[in-house]
């Protein structure tokens, strides 16, 4: 198994208290798989992405990464798991702007001393950014970006992908094209997906879906 | 991994230089300003130096020839061989310059060349072959002889060894005067055994001079801290600035997987490179202003930065270093704080307005707590300020209040603006102001400290120079001063002076207790040079009238400090009240004294007879009489002082540190004005957003421009209205209390208010300059711009 995740909680302290956003979430998933992720807003998927990619910690449970419990990970620990075994791509893009297209591609390679330029110039062309390789990210519209963060994402090889609503700020249409595009890479590479997603339409295209209510799984 | 981040942090600044620009910038001119007031510090330090040599030459005894002529060299072996610690001089005229001879080996410290500069060739100065020791402005009036620059020599003299003056002067083998050590052996055979021939001239105090420097560089030394303040503030805000424009890149390095520490680790070694790279400019930038800005700067500049006198380019470290580790430690000591914040940063955006809006408001009540906690502990250091340590408190206290208190201060102030505001612009105006506030409000504290460093330092220069001037003429108030050494010189001079001079001053005092403290007693001559020269700190109404005719007494005001005694309190001397009509001050002397009127003086010590005179005549004169003195009595001019000489050098060299303070002035309000033009452009892209909607509700781009430049005008003034009141206190608590606790007299405090008025309209001027641009751009925005502001909201 990639993943496994057992019981996991979260609760935030807000102003009016503390907040139990994820109470007790078990969940799997193989290498190879797609597992889409639904819940209305608030329902704690973003929350439960960033405790699997390492950018957060539970408060209780287990999260089990190719064997290895990651809530037992120090910072640099979850770094070397950010950079090395997991990709994330988010909502926001988060590219970085001083640095031109091709850079920022293979800039998490780079970090984990994975870069191998073929592999990153298959996948600009394959996004079809190879004639963008020398803009500023700014430079570029939205789905644009988009791919850039998703090639940025693949470049570093990731085991598991895991994508807060990759395509939540694209168009429709865009949206599909970047969507395929993620899928038959994410496929090419063997890696697992976790996506979160609103749209119907997509989740339905993944191997499988989970979705979360009230911070469980319904 | 390492080269990845380099290039991702270094790739910033490539497409930002504009921001890397401020970094440097505001680095480089904190340093600047720094070096900058060091080295004008230097400047009136080696100015004061030089006056204090000229005035205090004769601060010890000598052994002179009673006719003034010189005496053979053999005369001084003897008395060497004797026992006596005595060390020759030889003085004379060429080409107008005072060449003084002296033997290194033996001459005391304070005269000469102090501190021969490292790197001459001092071997050459005493096998006499030929090196002179000048300030630069001399230096050119010698042009055939080989003269070393250095500054630290008093005006119009060359210092050299005794046998190259010998030879210059044509006396060879022959000595004017032998300066007595302090401190000499008892065994040594009295003089009249060895050199019946020769006189005791007795020591001349020349130590007020110095005591008033040192004071005068107290106060400098205060405010070169306060430009290390000054320069840290810009620094810091400069480095939080950089942190918070790259936090968002900074977050998305994390998040793919980039190590808090090896992060912390390259954008530190990124930072302190900056820092090298600014803190060299901002050096060099000190000294190519203080030398562009400062007149005859340059010769001390060289001794400061070290080229030294043989032509090799020998940086003298203390000076470049302390300017390298303002830049380095500043940025540091910002850095450590902005890196430690980074490291608690939560690797998410956490992205709740009502969070951070809550901590922005905890801060600022913090900082308002701290300020009047600071603001309350200097009210009461005010009054009970005693010791050193309590007067830089009182200055760190009242500055760091001051600069912490302000933004809540403009706030408040800004608030009531808007409530009184009528017209929809001006409330929206007043508002608008008010949300810009946190972005500007560290450039604010920095324009704050600077104009009250200005203020203070302008009125801590100006009044220094007031009491310095008022001291000369009230202590050197006839032109000219005689020294006799014994009746027969006395009679010889009244004699010769009777018809020559407007009056004839007799000088005379002697020493007594007064209350357990040591006193010197004058007797003085009833003459309007009195009336029209001193200056009283406190008296009555007719103080030299009753003191003249016998009744009362007047009293400096180390007196009236130590023993408690004010005027209408009496004292005694020789068992006779008199009442006190007058304190006076005494700048610099270390004992207290007493003026009598001439006659009462004379009944309670008969046995005192003057032995010094002041004669008041025209200027002008003075150098004739002087001749016609020596050839008709005898009494040789090196008896004489000419008081006009001394204190026209003594203005030149104040004129000297007005430059300096001007040049300081500028510095500082230069830097202020660049630390709001870094805030305004930081803020400029933060401002879109804020002013499309009053654009959208049919304000011109050109208004807005005209509104962004007439904010930064109106934040600068009121910045300015509390500045004043700062720097006065500033100025206040170090001549009323760091100087008292230091020195115990006051400095009186005048105030300048033309030349505060000057200061403010610089500010101002400062402002508009540097908000101009970052207005332009503003009022030039493309509509496209601001529409996008509305499509982009979600
Ligand atoms: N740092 C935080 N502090 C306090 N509460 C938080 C924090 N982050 C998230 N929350 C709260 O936790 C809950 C779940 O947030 P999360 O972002 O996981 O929801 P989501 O399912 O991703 O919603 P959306 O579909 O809108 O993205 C929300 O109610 C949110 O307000
Ligand atoms: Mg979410």
């Amino acid at each position: 198994m990639l993943l496994t995740v057992t019981d996991i909680q979260k609760t935030y302290q807000t102003a009016d208290g503390p907040f139990a956003v994820l109470r007790g979430i078990d969940l799997c998933l193989a290498a190879g798989e797609t597992l889409a992720l639904t819940g209305e807003s608030g329902s704690g998927k973003s929350t439960l992405l960033h405790l699997i990619g390492g950018l957060d910690t539970p408060d209780a449970g287990q999260i089990v990464l190719q064997g290895q419990d990651i809530a037992a990970l120090d910072d640099t620990g979850r770094a070397a798991l950010r950079r090395g075994t997991v990709g994330v791509v988010f909502q926001q893009f988060n590219l970085i702007p001083s640095l031109k297209v091709g850079d920022n591609i293979a800039f998490q390679a780079r970090l984990a001393g994975k870069h191998d330029p073929a592999w990153a110039a298959t996948l600009a062309e394959k996004m079809g950014l190879t004639p963008h390789l020398n803009k500023y990210p700014e430079q570029l519209s939205g789905g644009q970006q988009q791919r850039v963060a998703i090639a940025r994402t693949l470049a570093a090889k990731p085991k598991l992908v895991l994508a807060d609503e990759p395509t939540g700020n694209l168009d429709e249409a865009t949206a599909g094209v970047v969507m395929d595009l993620m899928l038959q890479l994410v496929a090419e590479t063997g890696a697992g997906l976790l996506m979160v997603t609103h749209s119907e339409a997509l989740a339905a295209r993944l191997s499988r879906r989970l979705h979360l209510r009230a911070g469980q799984v319904a | 991994m390492t080269q990845a981040t380099l290039l991702a942090l270094l790739s910033h600044w490539w497409r930002n230089p504009l921001q890397l620009f401020t970094l440097l910038a505001g680095l480089a001119l904190a340093t600047a300003l720094w070096s900058g007031v060091q080295a004008v510090n230097a400047e009136a330090r080696a100015s004061y130096d030089a006056a204090a040599a000229t005035l205090g030459e004769a601060q010890y005894e000598r052994l002179v020839r009673p006719d003034g002529q010189p005496m053979a060299q053999a005369t001084y072996v003897a008395l060497r061989r004797a026992g006596w610690l005595v060390s020759p001089v030889v003085q004379g005229r060429l080409e107008g310059v005072r060449i003084v001879g002296i033997e290194p080996l033996t001459a005391p410290g304070g005269i000469g060349p102090v501190a021969p500069q490292e790197g001459a060739d001092f071997g050459s100065f005493l096998t006499g072959e030929g090196q002179l020791f000048a300030n630069a402005e001399t230096a050119a009036r010698l042009p055939d002889l080989d003269v070393i620059i250095s500054p630290d020599i008093a005006p119009g003299t060359a210092v050299t060894d005794i046998g190259v003056a010998q030879r210059l002067l044509g006396k060879a083998d022959l000595i004017d005067s032998l300066i007595v050590l302090p401190a000499q052996p008892r065994t040594r055979v009295p003089l009249a055994e060895i050199a019946a021939d020769l006189t005791r001239q007795p020591a001349q105090g020349g130590s007020d001079i110095g005591r008033l420097t040192d004071s005068f560089h107290l106060n400098l030394t205060a405010f070169g801290l306060l430009s290390f303040a000054v320069g840290i503030f810009i620094v810091n805000g400069a480095i939080g600035l950089a942190f918070e424009q790259r936090r968002p890149v900074v977050r998305t390095m994390r998040a793919l997987g980039l190590p808090l520490r090896r992060l912390i680790l390259l954008m530190g070694a990124e930072l302190m490179i900056f820092a090298l790279i600014a803190g060299i400019i901002g050096v060099a930038l000190g000294y190519v202003i203080a030398a562009l800005l400062l007149p005859d700067v340059a010769a001390t500049l060289r001794g400061l930065y070290g080229a030294d006198v043989s032509g090799t380019l020998q940086l003298r470290p203390s000076w470049w270093l302390s300017g390298l580790a303002i830049a380095l430690g500043g940025t540091a000591l910002a850095a450590s704080g902005a890196l430690s914040q980074l490291a608690r940063m939560p690797l998410l955006a956490a992205a709740q307005p009502r969070a951070l809006a809550m901590a922005a408001g905890r801060r600022a009540r913090l900082q308002g707590y701290a300020a009047l906690v600071l603001l309350v502990l200097s009210a009461i250091l005010m009054v009970t300020a005693e010791g050193l340590i309590g007067g830089f408190g009182l200055l760190a206290g009242l500055l760091i209040g001051a600069a912490l208190a302000l933004p809540l201060l403009l706030d408040a102030c800004l608030n009531l603006m808007s409530k009184a505001a009528k017209s929809v612009t001006a409330q929206w105006f007043w508002a608008d102001t008010r949300q810009q506030l946190p972005g500007l409000s560290l450039a604010l504290m920095a324009l704050l400290l600077a104009m009250a460093a200005n203020v203070g330092v302008s009125t801590m220069v100006s009044s220094f120079r007031l009491t310095f001037t008022d001291f000369l003429d009230q202590r050197l108030a006839s032109e000219l001063y005689v020294r006799t050494d014994d009746a027969a010189q006395a009679a010889g001079l009244i004699g010769f002076a009777k018809d020559r001079v407007d009056a004839i001053l007799p000088i005379q005092s002697t020493q007594t207790t007064v209350a357990g403290q040591p006193t010197e007693v004058f007797g003085a001559r009833d003459h309007a040079t009195y009336r029209d020269f001193w200056v009283f700190l406190q008296s009555t109404d007719d103080a030299w009238g009753t003191t003249f005719a016998g009744r009362t007494v007047l009293i400096n005001e180390q007196l009236s400090r130590r023993a408690g005694l004010d005027v209408g309190d009496t004292m005694t001397l020789q068992d006779r009240d008199f009442q006190i009509a007058g304190v006076y001050g005494d700048y610099g002397n270390p004992i207290g004294q007493a003026v009598l009127g001439e006659a009462i003086f004379g009944m309670l010590y008969p046995d005192v007879a003057p032995r010094n005179y002041g004669l008041r005549m025209p200027p002008e004169d003075v150098p004739d009489f002087v001749a016609g003195l020596e050839a008709a009595t005898g009494i040789p001019a090196t008896q004489t002082i000419n008081q006009a000489g001394i204190k026209s050098i003594s203005l030149a060299i104040f004129e000297r540190t007005f430059t300096v303070t001007t040049a300081l002035n500028i510095l500082t309000l230069a830097v202020a004005g660049f630390a709001i033009l870094m805030s305004l452009l930081t803020l400029a892209s933060m401002r879109v957003p804020q002013l499309a909607p009053a654009w959208a509700m049919g304000m011109t781009r050109r208004q807005i421009g005209w509104l962004e430049l007439l904010r930064a005008v109106m934040l600068a003034l009121l910045t300015a209205l509390v500045a004043l009141p700062l720097g006065l206190a500033l100025a206040w608590a170090l001549l009323a209390v760091v100087n008292v606790a230091a020195f115990g007299w006051q400095l009186p405090m005048y105030l300048f208010p033309a030349d505060y008025a000057r200061l403010g309209v610089f500010a101002l001027l400062a402002a508009a300059l540097a908000a101009l641009w970052p207005a332009l751009r503003l009022a030039r925005t493309p509509p496209a711009d601001l529409l996008k502001v509305f499509s982009n909201e979600r």
